[in-house]
């Protein structure tokens, strides 16, 4: 079946309703294309707030905002985004709300703001409330909000497909290939513009805060076309992920006044970051987690883990603020966070890098910038660059809305313009193949053991910690996983909901997004922000201030390029908290 | 321990009508059921079709009948059910393959009570403002996953599928109470029509099965009360 739709965004979270909608307010046919139905993408699990500086209950500012997310970013940040963000997100909350959103009250019946990791006042004085949040489900409030105005703007919306092909041709984006999750059909996309906002890659590691859905389809899809992935060396772990699931219990709880203690009982942030203490950014606050594990002070059996003490917070504070969080730990955990600490440790979380884009959500193609003409990208799968080297708590959500909506914006303009690409069965070919060469193969390796070994391989080799001899183990072992890959065969040969077909896929990008990842990890030489070399303890701005960009050659084999940081206002400075 | 688990089955293309079939798993008393249905297809029998994504009931992918019960796959642990458990898709939505049904009908009610913030006063240029407790007033409202586990709980909706339902009332709710909404008398039109609220019977099915603790059937009267006071 052909479909088509002057914009096309792929992917259901926070960044593809915000394309999609301010890309229908431009009056562009919008659709969107979702494996899985709307209300069901990641964004939806993100807890604690959006940062904007709105001044409700201090004083703030921008410049404050967007100084934190450089510093936050160590500097690998580019000042530009920063500076469009700081600015723009403001304006993003202050629509979300008139758009009906449920942020929480103070009093005087503006939005609430709460304190958050690496948001400070003064320039990193003290940690500043600036976090606006709706209990502990501002994330879910921000996918109910957007979709109910898609509802509201009739925008057209594919559930459960699949997307197998993203069409370049001569350089330009002319469409995409879906498979059809109910019925097994593919299905041809035309589009004028196309926006990939298909979110991150957290189940490449064991242990992670991701829904077994973001598996990083698109990054990968772009990859093996060669096109490059930007700074996916970088990616987040954040600190306080419920042991051993790793579901994830938001910065808030510490915002609010929780405190991370070892197994003497100790406040140890203040060892690493006496000023902002439990507050400092999410990749200080990990390291300073596995290195109290690793000196022998850690909790439990295996004392691999700390704990996180809220018992010391008025009750009403835990209930009314923190329900959500305090559910899951008497849920899974069977601990009551009103009467005793809760067992955390770092899981994998989010990507700073991936699909690297410019300030209107453009697809570019190299360090000098240039853009592959109707293609865009934004939210978690794109890379900007916001976050840098490590993201502070609640720019995703920030950065979801402020660039969703300037890639709708750009994208609905571009499409006016421009003509339909014609498209034939014949695009269809590649993923047929694909589809058919897994489904009747009689190999004898299965999906699940080969992401197993995955996911603990990348969490041994490529997490926290890394050296340059896990990492090289690392690229070797990924390599046999892909030899391996193509021996994989499946049970079910059927057409309708073959969901054991899509984790086929879904293992085969996670495969490539591990090498893109690890592969940039081993060659970029220094500490910066959430990728710590213990060979390399140093952040080295001589020969490190730039981004990474992973071009894929062959199966094991990556060529990088690189591109400048954009500076600006703010000097690279030693990063203390 | 070891777990049998009883997974109600369908294929179109293999059954004609649903058939039971039984697995036997090494389960610890705290797994998820979600993590036993995984054990079965990873391990055991990959044709096995199931929703997932978030695995820790925020997504509201993973609703099904478990001993009986509509509950959330990922927020359900095996300490709480014993070693026998059976799992069958929600009931009233047609199934399309073993515990995947189809949604379309539960969004089509969600469409019909206009489900968005109705305002059109020109926004002011900072926030609106609501007071903590204007706020609090719709609060329930709020944390609903769409999972469809309360409207497929409903009595009246399996003989009935026309019944808006538990699920797309407390989204009308939501925004009725809501002190920025204006809309309320267009909501009314559907859910004061012949498949609206007055199909409620008040079986409290819906408010023992929302797995968010939502008290849906007080929402639902609520809503009654709001369109009766509305008449006067």
């Amino acid at each position: 079946m052909a479909h088509r739709h002057e914009v096309i965004v792929v992917g259901a979270g926070g960044a593809g309703l915000a394309t999609a909608l301010y890309a229908a307010r431009e009056g562009a046919d919008v659709a969107v294309v979702t494996k899985l139905y709307p209300t069901r993408s990641h964004t939806g699990a993100a807890q604690g707030g959006i940062g904007a500086a709105l001044g409700n209950v201090e004083e703030d500012h921008w410049e404050w905002h967007m100084f934190d997310t450089v510093k936050g970013g160590d500097y690998l940040t580019d000042q530009d985004a920063a500076e469009v963000f700081a600015k723009e997100v403001i304006e993003a909350v202050l629509e979300l709300e008139h758009m009906g959103l449920p942020f929480d009250r103070l009093p005087n019946g503006k939005i609430a703001q709460r304190r958050f990791g690496g948001h400070t006042k003064d320039w990193g004085k003290a940690p500043v409330h600036r976090a606006a949040h709706a209990a502990d489900r501002t994330g879910h409030m921000i996918l109910q909000t957007l979709y109910q105005q898609c509802v509201k703007h009739n925008i057209t919306f594919y559930n459960e497909f699949h997307v197998t092909d993203v069409l370049i041709e001569d350089g330009v984006a002319k469409g995409l290939v879906a498979y059809e999750l109910a019925t097994g059909e593919l299905h041809l996309f035309q589009a004028k513009a196309i926006v990939i906002a298909s979110g991150g890659f957290g189940r490449i590691y064991k242990v992670t805060s991701n829904a077994y859905t973001l598996t990083g389809d698109l990054q990968a899809i772009l990859y093996r076309k060669g096109l490059p992935l930007e700074d996916m060396e970088f990616y987040q772990f954040h600190p306080t992920g419920l042991y051993p699931l790793g579901i994830l219990l938001t910065e808030g709880a510490r915002g609010e006044g929780g405190i991370l203690r070892n197994a003497l009982g100790e406040r140890f942030m203040e060892r690493y970051a006496p000023t902002i203490k439990d507050l400092a950014p999410r990749d200080m606050v990990s390291r300073a987690m596995y290195l109290e594990v690793r000196e022998g002070r850690g909790v439990g059996p295996k004392k691999d883990h700390v704990l996180l003490d809220l018992t010391h917070l008025p009750p009403e504070v835990i209930e009314k603020k923190l329900p959500d969080i305090t559910e899951f730990s008497r849920i899974y955990l069977g601990v009551d966070p009103l009467k005793e600490p809760v067992p955390v440790m770092p899981t994998a979380h989010y990507a700073m890098g991936g699909i690297p884009t410019t300030l209107w959500g453009q697809v570019i193609k190299d360090e000098k910038g240039t853009v592959v003409p109707g293609l865009y990208a934004a939210g978690e799968a794109a890379c900007v660059s916001l976050h840098g080297a490590n993201r502070l708590g609640t720019n995703s959500l920030g950065d979801l809305v402020v660039f969703g909506r300037r890639a709708g914006i750009h994208a609905a303009r571009f499409a006016k313009d421009a003509d339909y690409h014609e498209l034939t069965e014949e695009h269809l070919g590649e993923s047929r193949e694909r589809i058919e060469r897994i489904k009747n193969s009689t190999g004898k390796e299965k999906v699940a053991a080969l992401r197993a070994e995955l996911q603990q391989t990348m969490m041994d080799h490529a997490s926290v910690f890394r050296t340059g001899e896990l990492l090289a183990k690392q690229v070797e072992i990924l390599k046999e996983l892909m030899d391996r890959y193509r021996l994989i065969s499946i049970d079910d040969k059927g057409d309708a909901y073959n969901t054991e077909l899509v984790e086929a896929l879904e293992l085969g990008y996670l495969l490539e997004v591990s090498e893109a990842l690890v592969h940039s990890a081993l060659n970029r030489t220094e500490s910066r922000g959430a990728h710590a070399r213990e060979d390399y303890p140093e952040r080295d701005d001589q020969n490190w201030l730039k981004h990474t960009l992973a071009y894929k050659v062959a199966d094991g084999k990556v060529a990088f390029r690189y591109k400048p940081v954009v500076l600006g206002r703010f000097e690279p400075k030693a990063r203390t908290y | 321990m070891q777990v049998t688990l009883r997974i109600l089955r369908f294929d179109p293309a293999k059954h004609e009508r649903p058939t039971w079939q039984t697995y036997k798993v090494e389960a610890e008393p705290w797994d998820r059921v979600l993590d036993l249905l995984h054990k079965v297809k990873w391990d055991q029998d990959g044709t096995l079709a199931f929703r997932k994504s978030c695995g820790h009931g925020i997504c509201g992918s993973d609703a099904m009948l478990i001993n009986g019960r509509n509950r959330l796959a990922c927020k359900t642990l095996v300490k709480d059910l014993g070693n026998v458990i059976t799992v069958e898709p929600i009931r009233g939505l047609p199934v399309e393959k073993d515990l995947i049904v189809d949604m379309e009908p539960f969004f089509a009610a969600y469409r019909a009570v206009k489900p968005y913030l109705i305002n059109d006063e020109p926004p002011p240029a900072r926030e609106r403002l609501q007071s903590p407790e204007e706020r609090e007033r719709f609060d329930h409202g709020t944390k609903c996953i769409l999972c469809a586990s309360c409207t497929t709980s409903c009595p009246v909706f399996w003989v009935n599928g026309a019944y808006l339902g538990p699920a797309a009332i407390v989204q009308a709710h939501r925004f009725i109470f809501d002190s920025r909404d204006r809309g309320k008398r267009e909501r009314f039109k559907a859910l004061g029509s012949g498949s609206g609220v007055w199909r409620c019977r008040t079986a409290y099915n819906c408010t023992e099965a929302c797995p968010r603790e939502i008290p849906v059937t007080q929402l639902i009267e609520e809503v009654k009360r709001a369109i009766l006071l509305d008449r006067f």
